[in-house]
């Protein structure tokens, strides 16, 4: 581990801040990418994700702290590092009013492959995306997945080994997600090396070896997604209840019976614990005993979300017994709150 | 940052080579100017229909109010109308450089091993082949309304290049504003307020002697009156024949590009 070589991405106590609105947008961020792996680095909006991407993809230099692609410092070696890295952006940050094979084409250009030379990846890219048919066509009448694919394919042109991917299937729908997903991974099978920022836990489930979690420009968490859900215990007691005031009631009752503070979202109380089925049944008791209805049960491994929520739902991590009791007691506004951040976190 | 450590990475021996990547750059910017302009044919009509009715609207419902000693009006206006064109047409310089910027492909262009310059190089270096287009058509309209080249050919085409060099000299100066501008409808109202005193307030449409005292001091001492003067000496010639006119209006142009492009430029390397 102490060899740096086998880091594609380094980055070392990033900082960034930006002087409109004084926002430490990094506040000392440090993340590593082995090579041939996708690092997810995963976080609600703003919390810091695309600033990094755009420090190591050279766009943006930071105020302190270094970083450095396959060795190269992105600061003093911004033009060597242009060459081995690939960008696609949330934005699919494509021209609109050239075709797919026309945007292909300036980008290779741009990456100073001869024009022959852009024109035969082009046809190569368009094929590997799907978008033979679509080639030839302006990108006003493109899809948003088509798009998508349009912007990674426009990033795949010089063959670079090291890859952004900046929220790469934010506002895609499952299909289109399902098969980006799938090129990610013959990417990396090919031996690519990406960073992936995402604010689906699923995708980071999914694509990632290793995950960092970023929040208010800081790493609350990284690991593994198996030691990031190990963190947690070992199940989730989902509770489903007939209404969300029942649940906030049902929340208060069963909050005795984890270490962890229950998640409330909507109608559904969650309670992480170690030993599912025994509170499982406890939980049955103590609703059952306060004549509290419940409309379902169920028992589940604890998903990325959920430690997600326990590390940036600040609420229900940090605040004490005597504010968690307060906050049920006033009803859903407070809890409506905390859902909303956890909701758009996820 | 770029330009200090350009030299260690780059060594000297390509600096030619450097040279021919920067050209390749500028080349296909421009290029995809050119091209995305080809694919919005609408735009393209309705900005040129706009010099047409400019050139009716003064030869036929203002010019006739209008007297010029010794000179057909139509052909003082002529000269007028291709400086008024072409910065008007310098709007599309903001407008784009703004929607780029908008729609993240200067973040992506910021991402690739190009030449940060070629950008700004080749969208102007693509409004500049546009205004020739419009320039030549509004060539052929003038033609038909009556103007007549009172020169000869070869100073009536040193005229027009001194109008097209002043309006590339000028893009530059609205890349700054495209690149200040929060979106493309931002830069596009931008635009108007500082172009409109330029072109109206100056000798493209009436005398300047026409005008109050106060604006006459204005109107004399400004690059757009110095840039139709001399357009109108080397196309018109005879009452308009103007020799410093041209040598000022080379000068502003000249100034105007050594002062505009390196803000544009340092606009440019600080957005992000």
């Amino acid at each position: 581990m102490s060899n740096s070589s086998s880091f594609a991405v380094e980055a070392h106590d990033l900082v960034k801040v930006f002087p409109r609105g004084n926002v430490r947008a990094l506040d000392g961020v440090s993340l590593h990418v082995e090579e041939g792996t996708i690092l997810g680095l995963l976080g609600p909006n703003g919390a810091g994700k695309t600033t990094a991407v755009r420090i190591l993809s050279t766009i943006l230099g930071p105020d302190s702290g270094r970083a450095s692609i396959l060795g190269h410092d992105v600061v003093k070696e911004a033009e060597t590092v242009r060459r081995i890295i690939g960008l696609a952006g949330q934005y699919a940050a494509v021209d609109e009013n050239l075709t797919g094979r026309e945007n292909i084409r300036m980008v290779g250009r741009l990456s100073h492959m001869s024009w022959k030379a852009s024109g035969v990846r082009a046809t190569e890219l368009l094929e590997n995306f799907g978008l033979t048919d679509a080639g030839d066509r302006v990108l006003k009448t493109y899809s948003g997945g088509m798009r998508r694919r349009l912007d990674l394919a426009a990033a795949l042109v010089a063959r670079p080994p090291v890859l952004f991917l900046d929220e790469p299937t934010t506002g895609l729908d499952p299909q289109s997600r399902q098969d980006l997903w799938g090129v990610i991974e013959n990417l990396v099978a090919g031996g690519t090396t990406v960073l992936l920022t995402t604010q689906y836990l699923e995708e980071a489930d999914r694509l990632a070896r290793n995950i960092v979690v970023v929040d208010h420009g800081r790493v609350i968490a990284e690991g593994t997604p198996a030691e990031l859900k190990a963190n947690l215990g070992t199940s989730v007691v989902s509770i489903t209840l007939s209404d969300d005031g029942m649940a906030q009631k049902a929340a208060g009752l069963v909050a005795s019976l984890s270490d962890n503070a229950p998640l409330v979202d909507r109608n559904i109380v969650e309670l992480t614990v170690e030993n599912g089925p025994m509170v499982g049944a406890e939980v049955l008791r103590a609703l059952d005993a306060a004549q509290v209805p419940i409309a379902g049960l169920a028992l589940r491994e604890p998903s990325l979300d959920d430690v997600f929520l326990s590390l940036t739902g600040h609420k229900s991590e940090a605040e004490t017994a005597a504010e968690r009791a307060a906050r049920i007691g006033k009803g859903s506004k407070h809890r409506g709150e905390a859902d909303a951040d956890g909701r758009d976190a996820a | 940052m770029t330009t200090i450590t350009a030299p260690a990475t780059a060594p000297l021996a390509d600096s030619g080579h450097r040279l021919r990547w920067v050209l390749n750059d500028i080349l296909t910017v421009t290029w995809r100017n050119l091209v995305a302009l080809t694919r919005t044919p609408e735009a393209m009509f309705f900005s040129t229909l706009q010099p047409i009715m400019f050139v009716l609207l003064f030869a036929y419902v203002f010019g006739g109010a209008i007297s010029i000693p010794h000179l057909k009006y139509i052909d003082f206006l002529i000269p007028g109308i291709f400086v008024q064109t072409v910065s008007f047409g310098s709007v599309s310089t903001a407008v784009g450089l703004s929607e780029d910027l908008q729609k993240g492909l200067i973040e992506r262009f910021r991402a690739l091993p190009m030449a940060r310059s070629a950008v700004l190089a080749g969208r102007t270096t693509a409004d500049l082949s546009r205004n020739i287009f419009v320039v030549a058509l509004m060539t052929g309209v003038g033609y038909a309304v009556g103007f007549r080249i009172g020169t000869n050919i070869g100073l009536f085409l040193c005229g027009i290049l001194l109008v097209l060099l002043y309006s590339y000299a000028l893009g530059w100066g609205f890349a700054t504003v495209g690149l200040s501008a929060s979106n493309a409808e931002t830069a596009q109202v931008m635009v108007f307020p500082i172009i409109f005193p330029f072109t109206f307030a100056s000798s493209a449409f009436v005398p300047v002697a026409s005008m109050p005292g106060w604006l006459q001091a204005f109107a004399k001492n400004q690059p757009v009156t110095q840039v139709v003067n001399a357009a109108r000496s080397l196309m018109v010639g005879g009452p308009t024949h103007n020799t410093k006119a041209v040598w000022l209006s080379l000068a502003w142009t000249l100034g105007l590009l050594v002062v505009l492009a390196p803000i544009a430029v340092r606009k440019y390397r600080r957005v992000a």
